[in-house]
């Protein structure tokens, strides 16, 4: 295929290396340095997709990050991705995309029937339309919308790409590198300072590409060439391209998002695909320029209807003509600038300025060219529908208000310039406090919140040489202060054209008897009519008309069509469009991959992996691995077929009649010193600890200081001021945050410090009738009799040369001790276990055996202790010290916490002895009841007692003290059960506690 | 994202820290009587100010201190930070 609208030289694409892509399944080339959408429209492509919500045809409107139209489902390498802007998208070899809002084809598309329903939908549609009847909400409306809403589909399959973060200082960010952004950066650098030079687009130069001036007597571009070459020489200067600064943040931190890869048919290995930078920047520039506003008129949506700003990108840049006979629709000079381009490659333009006699040097050069100019015309409606045919033409009135008599010129494209509107999206981010300037018709940045200065046109600044001048002295005297050095650059001279005043012109009457839609917001289908709706029912303020219109509310957010809907809002509010106010302007400035924003936090790399020193020794042994918070512990030990259900009653079976081994190192574990630590673990935990001996363990719980119990475990007192206190798996850094903020900030006077060392001790629970005479084995110099090592005793010992601890605590209810050593003999100890206690029939067991022997112990646990129970409801009642103060212990006092019927730990079992009890299960006490029914407590633990052989449940019940005996049911519409149950004690296997005493 | 100035360690990003609270409540004294209003204000009852805040931090990730951070809660400006047991004029 040729292409017909790529003029035959000139343009910045490398004309030696074609490219071929596919459109719509449609085989295309293009060359090496085009956009999807420079490619498309040298083909003479301009129908790339469908409206929102009318379903109109939809072309290309400008030539980058501001596109409202042309947005695509892209597919590359195996993988696709929706929302893509073609005049962003680079060309690769083999690119594929489709239209996106259009079905079953862009060229014909059954949707399009809302356009002529659009009466049915005005402002407001969706909150009108679909209220009514309710019940249609959920199996006609939502799924309607569904379907008919979104910019493409995302995929469904894992994403194969690797997306970095990547942190960065620097004295001076600079985001865009057009004239100012060069200026700038070159004089901050050279004075010094550290410069990160940031550009969304793949050429840097920003309007230089594009526009006809000199600097230094070079072109505009060459003279951006030699700074950017001078620069990336540079030690101290960063400079980026396809970086777009998207986020301003609190205290000067931007966020930017580097496409690393999205040119290339393929990411290369080790690169990601996008790169994330969190920049904290001394200072930042704005450079980001400023986007051509179109001026609103009839059918103003057609495809072929685009800013003149970008039809001449087009042209300067990638060579191609957006049309062999263009309609130049201006009320500024720029429009010019697009038709003396045009002229220049062979095109005879017509400029229609709604100007009635505007005079300025780049007028004087278009009339010298021959151009026909038409002034004080304006485009009443584009004519054609899936392109522009032809233009109905009116002379206007000095007033704006009256259309003269209509004529119809032919032409296939429309360029539009309604002059400029800064881009002032980061500095009102930053928290800047815009103002509005008169002289441009648009907001520019006004006093800065944070260290940020917006420079050139992106602050209202439309001549070169101005902008260069103050651009300079700014990247000097930014630098300065950091860097406290004075070196000059001279600034170049320029030369450039002047242009002549704009027209506040921004809208074309409607003349009588037409109703053409004229769209302020291109990419969400508002148009005029439906702003005037939403202030005629009432709606003032301009994040009201916003939200109510989904005006702005785009992908593009509005880049092309905030400042019309402003005009629009305040000339029928009769108001000035500063006291209309704009709407916040909010990170990200345009749609950011959530690939990029995610980075390596994908998958395993989520959160970090914590793994015992006895970690491979599990895995050699068949663990079956279940996430403990960020800890992997084992569930439990595989052998042959077994199940679950098989291998955890095993293991716990084996506990209570010989002897088990558990890896406890995971148990948070913090050394508590100091002089103080026995009256400061005294005011933390709510028993006694002043009389705790050195060499005995207590089993203490602390509270918060709203009376809920915050975790519980044993500290042993290791010698005089040394306190080994072990906390839960899950709360380990918590207890160790609150022990500090007692210490530091409410009781500083108590000479203690705390320490974590989870990390250097691994630990075995060794379990079970036969655990002493292992223990014996174990350490055959040690005294670990009953005598010598009571119940809550502590001795140390050596386990055949390795220094071990050993503490006499049960978790299983069973005769039991863990066995502490250092981290790195954590293996050693384990394998020596395994191998001595092969002789009492040893097995390893792992946390659901572990939950089984608790349970049916009534030992509480996370799941009782779930930051909503106070000690009574867990039966630790007993250990409130009656003769101190201690956290939380005022809160117990609170009127719920002493009713009579306050809810209380119980043992549950199904009457049946058979259905096991799902977690979380209510329990009710008539399961037929109407609902709502009442519910009287919930299962927070379940497991199958080896000892009883039948299911047994712990539950947290209202007046679960007098609920003993009682017949309740158990409910859980979750699994569709309902389960007969009694109420026992939570002490199901030896409520006298006399085996851990044995 | 915030930058906090740790009085022990200089200037840090936010997420290295953990956010704590209103800074200027004090906790009744041990053992001391109190009345279930002054309890109650103690555990629950904040003021949520616009405007200056002292307000509690601790820099979890780094030397563990609990910090006092006097910021603005519309502006997030951080005017000054104290150490836990530093008098504020």
């Amino acid at each position: 295929m040729t292409q017909s609208y790529r003029i035959e030289t000139g343009g910045l694409i490398n004309r030696n290396k074609k490219i071929s892509f596919k459109f719509n399944g449609t085989s295309y080339f293009g060359y090496e340095g085009d956009t999807l959408a420079s490619a498309l429209l040298a083909n003479g492509v301009h129908l790339v997709g469908r409206s929102f919500k009318y379903h109109r045809p939809r072309g290309f409107f400008g030539a980058g990050v501001d596109e409202p139209y042309a947005v695509v489902q892209l597919y590359r390498n195996g993988e696709t991705e929706p929302n893509i802007k073609a005049t962003e998208q680079e060309l690769f070899e083999g690119l594929e995309a489709s239209s996106v809002n259009c079905w079953p084809s862009v060229n014909f598309d059954i949707g399009a029937i809302n356009n002529f329903l659009k009466i049915f939908l005005p402002a407001g549609f969706y909150y009108k339309t679909f209220m009514w009847p309710k019940s249609f909400w959920y199996k006609i409306y939502e799924p309607f919308i569904r379907k008919a809403a979104g910019l493409g589909v995302a995929s469904t399959k894992h994403d194969k790409e690797r997306y970095e973060h990547k942190y960065e200082y620097c004295d001076l960010l600079i985001a865009g590198s057009g004239p100012s952004g060069l200026a700038s950066a070159y004089s901050a650098a050279k004075n010094g300072a550290k410069v990160i030079l940031a550009e969304d687009k793949p050429r840097y130069g920003g309007s230089l590409l594009t526009s006809d001036v000199n600097i230094g007597n070079q072109s505009g571009k060459d003279w951006a060439d030699g700074i950017i070459s001078e620069l990336k020489e540079m030690p101290n200067v960063t400079v980026k391209n396809r970086s777009q600064v998207f986020g301003y943040y609190d205290h000067n931190m931007l966020v930017m998002s580097e496409k690393v890869s999205d040119h290339l048919p393929k990411t290369k290995k080790y690169h990601p695909n996008k790169r994330l930078w969190y920049i904290r920047a001394k200072e930042v520039l704005i450079s980001s320029g400023s986007i051509e506003r179109p001026i609103v008129f009839g059918n103003n949506d057609t495809p072929g209807v685009m800013l003149s700003s970008a039809a001449k990108e087009y042209l300067k840049v990638y060579g191609v003509l957006v049309g062999k006979k263009p309609l130049v629709f201006t009320n500024n000079d720029s429009g010019y600038e697009t038709a003396i381009e045009f002229k220049k490659h062979g095109v005879e333009p017509i400029v229609l300025d709604s100007r009635s006699n505007p005079q300025s040097e780049i007028i004087d050069e278009a009339k010298n060219l021959g151009i026909n100019i038409k002034n004080s015309y304006v485009v009443v409606a584009a004519q054609g529908y899936k392109k522009v045919k032809s233009a109905d033409v009116a002379t206007i009135s000095e007033d704006k208000k009256t259309l003269g008599k209509i004529e119809n010129i032919n032409c296939d494209c429309i360029c539009v310039s309604g002059f400029w509107t800064p881009t002032i999206h980061l500095a009102s981010q930053s928290g800047n406090k815009t103002k509005f300037n008169e002289e441009i018709d648009a907001f520019v940045p006004g006093v800065s919140k944070q260290n940020e200065t917006t420079l050139g046109a992106a602050n209202g600044v439309f001549t070169l040489e101005e902008t260069l001048k103050t651009s300079f002295e700014k990247g000097k005297e930014l630098s300065k202060k950091i860097t406290e050095k004075n070196n000059e650059v001279s600034i170049p001279n320029v030369v450039e054209k002047k242009y002549s005043k704009h027209d506040k012109f921004w809208c074309v009457p409607l003349p009588k008897g037409k109703s053409y839609k004229r769209f302020l917001d291109f990419q969400n289908d508002v148009a005029v009519s439906d702003v005037e709706i939403a202030l005629k029912e009432g709606y003032r303020s301009i994040e009201h008309v916003k939200r109510y219109t989904t005006l702005g509310m785009a992908t593009d957010q509005g880049k092309t069509s905030n400042l019309n809907g402003l005009q629009l809002v305040s000339e029928i509010e009769n108001k000035v469009v500063p006291s209309v106010g704009h709407t916040t302007f909010r990170p990200p400035y345009t749609p950011i991959s959530i690939g990029a924003i995610v980075g390596r936090e994908v998958g395993k790399h989520s959160k970090p992996t914590r793994k015992s020193p006895i970690h491979n020794w599990h895995e050699e042994h068949n663990a079956v691995f279940v996430d403990a918070g960020v800890w992997l512990r084992p569930r439990y030990y595989k052998r042959g077929n077994e199940t679950l259900f098989e291998a955890s009653k095993r293991e716990a079976k084996n506990v209570r009649t010989n002897v088990g081994v558990c890896d406890v190192t995971t148990l948070g574990k913090i050394d508590v010193k100091g002089p103080d630590a026995a009256e400061f673990l005294n005011r933390i935990y709510t028993n006694a600890w002043l009389k705790l001996p050195v060499g005995k363990a207590r089993y203490g719980v602390m509270l918060r200081e709203d009376g809920i119990v915050m975790d519980d475990g044993t500290t042993t007192r290791i010698s005089e001021n040394h306190y080994h206190m072990t906390t839960t798996t899950a709360q380990a850094a918590n207890v160790l945050s609150h022990l500090e903020y007692y210490l530091q900030l409410v009781w500083p006077e108590l000479n203690v410090n705390v320490v974590s060392t989870t990390e250097q001790w691994a630990g075995a629970a060794i379990a079970g009738p036969k655990s002493r005479d292992l223990l014996q084995k174990l350490f055959p110099k040690t005294d670990v009799s009953n005598e010598g090592l009571p119940f809550m005793g502590y001795v140390e010992g050596e386990l055949f040369g390795v220094k071990a601890r050993i503490f006499r605590i049960s978790f299983s209810g069973e005769l039991a001790y863990e066995v502490n050593v250092e981290s790195d003999n954590g293996r050693f100890m384990w394998e020596k276990i395994i191998e001595l206690g092969e002789e009492f029939q040893i097995q390893p067991y792992g946390t659901e055996a572990l939950s089984t022997l608790r349970i049916e112990m009534g030992h509480v646990a996370g799941s009782e202790l779930d930051g909503r129970t106070i000690p009574y409801d867990n039966a630790l009642e007993g250990l409130l010290s009656k003769k101190k103060d201690f956290i939380g212990k005022r809160s117990l006092q609170r009127s719920a916490f002493v009713a009579e019927d306050r809810q209380r730990i119980v043992g549950v079992i199904p009457l049946d002895k058979r259905t096991s009890i799902p977690e979380g299960s209510h329990l009710v006490k008539d399961a037929n009841a109407p609902l709502p029914n009442k519910k009287l407590g919930h299962i927070s633990a379940s497991c199958w007692s080896v000892e009883h052989d039948n299911p047994f449940s712990l539950a947290i019940l209202k007046d679960g003290k007098n609920m003993i005996g009682e017949k309740l049911f158990v409910m859980s519409p979750l699994k569709n059960k309902v389960i007969p149950v009694e109420i026992v004690s939570s002490h199901y296997v030896d409520p006298k506690g006399e085996r851990v005493r044995s | 994202m915030l930058h906090i100035k740790c009085p022990h360690c200089g200037i840090r990003s936010q997420n290295e820290f953990s956010y704590g609270g209103d800074a200027t409540v004090k906790r009744p004294e041990l053992n001391k009587e109190v009345t279930d209003q002054e309890w109650d204000n103690f555990v629950y009852n904040r003021v949520s100010p616009r405007g200056k805040h002292l307000e509690l931090w601790q820099h979890l990730s780094g030397c563990r201190q609990w910090i006092k951070v006097e910021r603005d809660t519309a502006t997030h400006e951080i005017f000054n930070t104290y150490k836990a047991n530093e008098e504020i004029a």
